[in-house]
């Protein structure tokens, strides 16, 4: 099959969109409290919206006759392309916030610079998603700063989470041999250079939320080759299940 | 062949919106380009939100219409580009919300009792008072925020400024 540079980086940035729509929908009847199960689940669902966006251009980029259902439904966990970060599971509210601030600041920062991108479909596809990044940025540092300025145990459950998930951070930045070679030509961002701005982000926000900052330890990687933590395939199993066991079903 | 135009946004004035059936998708500002091309009719929107689920219903509800009209031969596009805001939402629509209930889009804003939500003064739609409350950001669709009225103490939705 011929290499397809563009798809290979629409696909890297709908998986990241789908996969952490799919976890937050977990949510769903679920939330803390309902107005915040509302909010978690609006955002799984401008996500959803996005990947579709990202998923009609890619199948038409392709140009196979694979929609963007084939795509989110019928492709096994090794062709999923999105970060490790977005397919760990949720845990408990806390860890789901702090997994989302992680991602959110770097989401707004990508698509920030992605306005700039030289191909057109993929500035307009950032246009849209931006305005509502921005309102999931500012809701998960809200409760970033809620929670861990909160109680002990909130506290507590907040710097665990952040612990955790710090070596899952370093993947965000990691260049894809797509990336790289996007890059030449001002399709692709240059994921280093949104570095600096996204470490100010999250020191801004966990110093008002008094949580520290981990060191920099050994990164996981592995996302964006499809060599991915045993969870995304209990994810892909839940959402892939209808399509699976009756192919083709409609609504 | 502006005449023609003409005709058609009169036509889609008979589309409301699937979730607030007050509003016709001219009102919403989701109809950017009407315009006939050789003999074929194109119609261009834009979504409100990404994730809209009532984007499907209104392109399907405009092609019905239209179709019922008497234009076979239509297309509709899809543009993502210039993004969708509030300011395209019209004055007579955003007179239809208030008086459907709905706070419409506020521009201007004032206090700080949320962290970072750049707290507006949203009249509530019932009571008009001031005195009102963000609740979440997040409401029942993608386009709205919940508040809550401190003096009627009617919760309600506002059509978030985007």
């Amino acid at each position: 099959m011929k290499e397809n540079l563009l798809l290979d980086y629409l696909l890297q940035l709908g998986d990241n969109a789908l996969v952490l729509g799919q976890r937050l929908a977990e949510w769903c009847g679920h939330g803390p409290i309902l107005e915040q199960d509302m909010a978690i689940t609006n955002i799984s669902l401008d996500l959803f919206g996005q990947t579709r966006n990202i998923f009609q251009y890619a199948a038409k980029v392709e140009g196979e006759g694979r929609t963007e259902d084939d795509l989110a439904f019928l492709r096994d966990a090794i062709h999923f392309k999105n970060i490790l970060l977005v397919e760990l599971p949720n845990g408990d509210f806390g860890r789901t916030i702090v997994k989302q601030f992680l991602y959110d600041a770097f989401n707004f920062l990508n698509y920030t610079a992605l306005l700039e991108s030289t191909d057109k479909q993929l500035a307009a596809i950032a246009e849209k998603s931006l305005k509502e990044v921005t309102y999931h940025l500012r809701f998960s540092s809200e409760w970033m700063i809620r929670l861990g300025d909160g109680t002990d145990v909130s506290h507590q459950k907040m710097q665990t989470a952040l612990n955790d998930l710090w070596m899952y951070t370093g993947e965000l930045f990691e260049m894809s041999k797509t990336e790289k070679e996007l890059l030449k030509t001002g399709v692709a961002v240059d994921l280093e250079k949104l570095k600096p701005a996204w470490n100010k982000k999250v020191k801004e926000i966990c110093e008002e939320a008094t949580l520290k900052i981990p060191e920099d330890t050994w990164m996981q990687t592995g996302g964006k080759t499809g060599v991915h933590t045993e969870n995304l395939g209990f994810l892909l199993a839940d959402m892939q299940y209808l399509q699976r066991a009756y192919p083709g079903q409609e609504w | 062949m502006t005449t023609n135009s003409q005709h058609i946004y009169d036509i889609l004035k008979g589309v409301p919106d699937p979730e607030i059936p007050v509003l016709n998708v001219l009102d919403l500002g989701i109809v950017r380009h009407v315009e006939f091309n050789d003999e074929k009719l194109e119609v261009t929107i834009t979504p409100t939100y990404s994730g809209c689920p009532a984007m499907n219903v209104i392109e399907q509800s405009i092609r019905e219409k239209l179709i019922s009209e008497g234009f076979q031969n239509l297309e509709i596009k899809t543009i993502l580009s210039p993004a969708w805001t509030t300011d395209w939402l019209t004055e007579e629509g955003k007179q239809k919300l208030l008086k459907y209930g709905i706070a419409p889009p506020v521009k201007s804003s004032s206090s700080k009792s949320t962290l970072f939500a750049d707290d507006r003064v949203v009249p509530c739609p019932q009571c008009a008072s001031e005195n009102t409350s963000l609740v979440s950001e997040f409401g029942s669709t993608p386009c709205k925020s919940l508040y809550k009225c401190k003096d009627c103490l009617e919760p309600f939705d506002y059509f978030k400024c985007h």
